[in-house]
């Protein structure tokens, strides 16, 4: 499979990544030659085979349902979760409007 | 039921309807984090770093959220599938911090299930019809976006974010707004049973995605549109009946229906193409790498099994067969799971004070529940859940009636001063003198005195106007002030008539 | 009186607990150092020279009072810039994250420190830690302390993408740095540098707080100047986290005091897949002379087959970006990190004119990819089949385990290479993982350890790579290498 501009641009407009025209036309080769290799892949027969889904055998450990039990993954820390925020405002993040 | 048809300019249409409900998990703290769930806290305060997607945050899941799912499919006769996992679902908003929702897709928690719907609720045994689940997954809840505090900006709270949700997905069953009202209400009915979900829909605890398509009778399913988040059984009607009518013009006006995210709007009725959502979705799903497969052993199984309660059909069929209501009495009774527990309490109060088995009190219970209290309770405008009465309270005044202490008509009086006063029945009774009198003397006399004022009355009795024997029995209670034993008055009343 | 920069882990740890030399003035001399090289290596983001002061005189405190101090205490240390360390800005080396200061530390940070370490800074690396070279970052390369013999004086690349950890353990900046290994991370920078480092079984150090760049394969993992401290910083890094579903609930051996150079009795398996077509004569002969030291170290040397290691390089390169597409998604202007809002910019316009500015080219070429081969249509053809093919190389390894204990490679083609050398073409950088990325693709641990000097003056690492949870059977390997490769060589300091 190959791409072309099109593709490319429309690939970058799903993964919200802004590219300029010199850009844009500079990826298309670099995809291609990375795609192009990848799909010997598809010399492997996988008939039969299961794709990974742990690396190493290992299941699902659940947690208790308990509020804030570890502070590092509960709440009640707005000032901390805010910290960081380009735009914080009365308690909340601010972003661009929005029209639904 | 399903003979629902809209008729357009060109003939009829039939409607076809599938729901995707979304019900939030009851449980203290968030499907993949300890951040609490609870309704209306603070903007962002029940927040952690982990639903606010902070670089090198994980997902744990909780296992309050698998086992509510797990006995949710159970509770709709669902195949529980011991290995699932999550994926995620890649898509750009601002309430959807991590730019994705870890959700299920390629292997859900629960499978193909089933709920059994009646159209008519006055006739619980009238005609049903199953509608088919095609599955249940959990998935995590984005956060909220406010627009109207700030003129160029919208805010964020990300205090749902990432709580815990069960994706109800029905088959495209239905075919009538009626049936699509009926089927989220029993399904709201059965998760409310089951604990997994508390049903608040105007706290928005329950969503419908409404799938809507048009055809012809026995043609192929048409395109259908999604109308999103709507939060009422009423709304949910209103939304097919408007989006039904709005595909059967858009086809018979020479178009074609657009596959797309539509929202509704409680105001008008009506739904409107969601331009946010016209992206071209590709959501891009796949299994999500910090997660490992989930993987749930029969004790787990088993365990949320034993948890089970009584589900509304088995409770409908049990008070039916068992307490001897009427099909309608068990249909109110067990529609919503605060109502059975509360005529539960009663009847159990009820045949304690009076010394029977629940059978023997259960209609005079049932009957007194859903028309004497509910029309009072309506009248104050609160539910039974704010009931001054207590089934306690209830079941004091049915054991009066049950053990001859009042009558019927007393009890109506005694439950009025009961509501008015907040004291107890035996009080009322005993301090207002409403106790019944089986005094045959006192209740002779005034059988004599209707008989002699009725005299013409009692002439056509006699020739044959048997319906007349209940005006005797109303004039002698009437006489008597209603504290007459109505036993003794017809037994009188038989004996002097003849 | 010895240079204390010149000390690694086991040294500075004993040295202090025995009172040769205090803690502060081990900490106040790497100080130094990196003051010193900073300019000419920019191995370090952001120093923190008075974190490295405050651990340390704690740790003085402690012997003071008589108090254990640790089993790392008074060992100043380098953090990749990958792990959130609360109050200090956290990086990822990109732009996007410039000025990010955590509220929050991460589970392995957090044990070095609870195990008496000082941090010394927060060290360069390749943007979001994808690179081979350290040439990604947005902070500027890291430079190689070491030089070809060739009189030129070509800057040298440190390996990427922990080439910060490894030029500063190299260069006598620190005695020891974590690294990350999500493709061969942590081991081809440290054979670049002639330095060792471990990558251990997936699972056994939390990820919790390292910015992720594809979650099934990120594993942090020490990098320090021999076998030996490596052994004892891992086990400080090790051990299950609750907060990390993918974490091993297992207890942490004691790889230190097990450790022992003498193979009699096991089994080093050579994988013929990994003779390829035209291979580096010097790496060839590396080879070669390491499995002559593990045989005079008792093993028995066998050949063995890895049937799909062609395939695993070009597997990764689905995985890895597929992962890493939505592992950066996260990454949008709203909550932290930069914003880019252009004028009457809606909120969708503000994600891509943040994302266009807060990554690099490498990044954006990777999160396209992993757009490309997750989207409708191609998932299966691309992501599925590659995790099929993650199967069959799991089971090519699993396979191996039942004739040998621990299998001998090669960690990266080539010695180092010059700056620029492989940044035009992606492809050719991407193939210098291709010794790494199979044991990472099985989860499995593996460990690069100097192997000596090529012709050109430069250090080779081995390989060795051990069954899941075997990180003794690796380190013991390790350290029957190290005592027969006797490597003592270290750049000459020209900065
Ligand atoms: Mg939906
Ligand atoms: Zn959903």
């Amino acid at each position: 499979m190959s791409v072309d501009t099109a593709t490319v641009a429309k690939i970058a407009a799903l993964a919200r990544i802004k590219l300029g025209e010199d850009e844009l036309e500079a990826m298309v080769p670099e995809l291609n030659g990375i795609l192009a290799w990848v799909e010997q892949l598809g010399e492997v027969d996988v008939t039969g085979v299961e794709p990974m889904t742990a690396v190493i055998p290992n299941t699902l450990r659940l947690r208790d349902d308990v509020i804030d039990a570890d502070p590092l993954t509960g709440g009640n820390k707005r000032d901390a979760v805010l910290s960081n925020a380009p735009a914080a405002e009365h308690g909340f993040f601010g972003v661009p409007k929005v029209i639904e | 039921m399903s003979n629902y048809r809209i008729q357009g300019a060109t003939g009829e249409w039939e409607v076809v309807i599938g729901l995707e409900v979304h019900a939030q998990v009851t449980s203290q703290s968030k499907l993949f984090s300890g951040s609490a769930t609870a309704f209306g806290a603070e903007p962002n305060s029940q927040v952690s770093l982990v639903d606010a997607a902070m670089p090198g945050m994980l997902p744990v899941p909780n296992r309050e959220c698998i086992r509510q799912a797990v006995r949710t499919g159970m509770a709709i006769d669902a195949q529980i599938n011991k290995w699932s996992r999550f994926d995620r679902k890649n898509y750009f908003y601002a309430d959807l911090p991590q730019g994705y929702q870890i959700s299920q897709l390629y292997h859900p928690l629960v499978g193909e299930g089933r709920i059994e719907i009646v159209l008519d609720d006055k006739d619980p045994e009238g005609s049903t019809k199953t509608i088919g689940i095609e599955r249940i997954h959990v998935e995590q809840d984005a956060g909220k976006l406010m627009h109207d505090q700030h003129p160029t900006m919208s805010y964020v709270d990300l205090n749902r974010s990432g709580v815990a949700l069960m994706e109800i997905v029905s088959r495209p069953d239905m075919r009538s707004p009626a049936e699509a009202g009926a089927y989220v209400s029993k399904l709201r009915s059965i998760l409310r049973y089951v604990g997994s979900c508390d049903g608040n829909m105007d706290q928005g605890s329950m969503r419908c995605d409404v799938n809507v398509s048009v055809r012809r009778p026995g043609e192929p399913f048409g395109t259908r549109t999604e109308t999103k988040n709507v939060n009422s059984v009423r709304f949910v009607m209103q939304t097919i009946e408007h989006e039904a009518s709005r595909q059967v013009d858009v086809i018979e006006g020479g178009g074609t229906v657009v596959q797309e995210t539509r929202l509704f709007d409680p105001g008008t009725g009506t739904t409107r193409s969601m331009r946010s959502k016209e992206d071209a979705h590709d959501y891009r799903y796949f299994p999500d790498p910090d997660l490992l497969p989930l993987e749930l052993d029969d004790a787990f199984l088993e365990d949320c099994r034993n948890s089970l309660p009584e589900l509304p059909d088995a409770k409908r069929h049990r008070y039916e067969n068992e307490l001897g209501l009427s099909a309608y009495n068990a249909g109110v009774l067990t529609a919503d799971v605060d109502t059975a527990r509360w005529f539960e309490l009663l009847l159990a109060q009820t045949a304690s004070k009076a010394g029977k088995q629940p059978a023997e009190v259960a209609k005079q219970a049932a009957n007194w529940l859903t028309s004497e209290l509910f029309g009072a309770l309506n009248k104050l405008g609160v539910s039974l859940e704010e009931s001054p009465i207590t089934p306690e309270k209830g079941g004091e005044l049915l054991a009066l009636v049950a053990d001859g202490t009042i009558s019927g008509s007393i009890a109506k009086q005694v439950l009025e001063k009961m509501l008015e006063t907040g004291d107890t029945a035996g009080a009322i009774v005993e301090r207002e003198g409403l106790k019944q009198t089986s005094d045959t003397g006192a209740i002779e006399a005034a059988v004599d005195k209707v008989l002699a004022d009725n005299a013409d009355k009692v002439e056509q009795y006699k020739g044959g106007k048997q319906a007349l024997f209940g005006f005797f029995v109303g004039q002698t209670m009437k006489a008597m002030q209603g504290k007459a034993n109505p036993q003794v008055v017809n037994e009188l009343l038989k004996q002097k008539l003849g | 009186m010895t240079d204390l920069t010149d000390l690694g882990v086991a040294a500075i740890r004993d040295g202090v607990a025995a009172g040769d030399f205090t803690a502060l003035e081990v900490a106040e001399a790497f100080n130094a150092n990196i003051a010193a090289a900073q300019g000419a290596l920019n191995a370090f983001i952001v120093a923190t020279p008075e974190k490295a002061i405050e651990a340390a005189r704690a740790i003085d405190a402690r012997r003071a009072k008589g108090e254990p101090l640790g089993k790392m205490g008074g060992v100043p240390i380098g953090m990749k810039d990958l792990f959130a360390t609360k109050g200090v800005q956290t990086t990822a080396a990109s732009h996007m994250l410039e000025g990010f200061v955590p509220e929050y530390e991460s589970t392995v940070s957090q044990k070095l420190w609870d195990a008496g370490c000082g941090m010394l800074g927060k060290l360069n690396l390749d943007q979001f830690a994808m690179g081979s070279s350290n040439e990604t970052s947005y902070f500027g390369n890291v430079i190689n302390p070491w030089k070809r013999n060739d009189g030129g004086n070509a800057s040298l690349a440190p390996g990427g993408s922990s080439g910060g950890s490894s030029s500063a353990v190299s260069a006598r900046l620190c005695p020891a740095a974590t690294g990350t290994d999500t493709g061969g991370s942590i081991r081809q920078p440290a054979a670049f540098t002639g330095i060792t480092g471990i990558k251990p079984t997936y699972g056994r150090c939390s990820r919790w707080g390292i910015v992720a760049f594809a979650s099934s394969l990120d594993q942090a993992g020490p990098m320090a100047r021999d076998v030996t401290d490596c052994a004892i910083m891992l086990e400080a890094m090790a051990g299950f986290d609750p907060k990390d579903s993918t974490s091993l609930d297992m207890p942490v051996p004691e790889w230190e005091a097990n450790l022992s150079g003498d193979l009699a009795g096991k089994k080093v398996g050579i994988p013929r897949e990994y003779r390829m077509d035209g291979m580096n004569p010097d790496i060839a002969k590396s080879w070669d002379q390491g499995a002559e030291w593990l045989r005079d170290a008792g093993a028995e040397v066998i050949d063995i087959s890895l049937p799909h290691t062609k395939y695993a390089l070009p597997a990764y390169y689905i995985v890895a970006p597929a992962e890493a597409s939505s592992n950066l998604a996260r990454y949008d202007g709203v909550r932290y990190g930069l914003r880019d809002l252009p004028d009457g910019a809606g909120l969708q316009d503000m994600y891509a004119a943040t994302r266009a500015a807060g990554f690099g080219p490498e990044v954006k070429r990777r999160i396209l990819i992993g757009t490309y081969v997750l989207s409708a249509g191609f998932y299966d053809a691309y992501y599925t089949q590659a995790q099929k093919v993650r199967t069959l190389i799991a089971l090519d390894f699993r396979n191996a385990f039942t004739e040998c204990d621990v299998i001998l490679a090669p960690t990266a083609p080539s010695a180092a290479f010059a700056l620029g050398e492989k940044t035009d073409d992606p492809l050719s950088m991407y193939l210098n993982d291709v010794f790494a990325v199979p044991a990472s693709l099985a989860g499995l641990p593996a460990m690069s350890v100097p192997a000596g000097l090529d012709s050109a003056g430069l250090p080779l690492g081995l390989q060795l790579i051990g069954n899941m949870f075997d990180e003794q059977g690796v380190l013991n390997a390790g350290l029957a290498i190290e005592q027969r490769a006797g490597f003592t060589a270290k750049p000459e300091k020209w900065w």
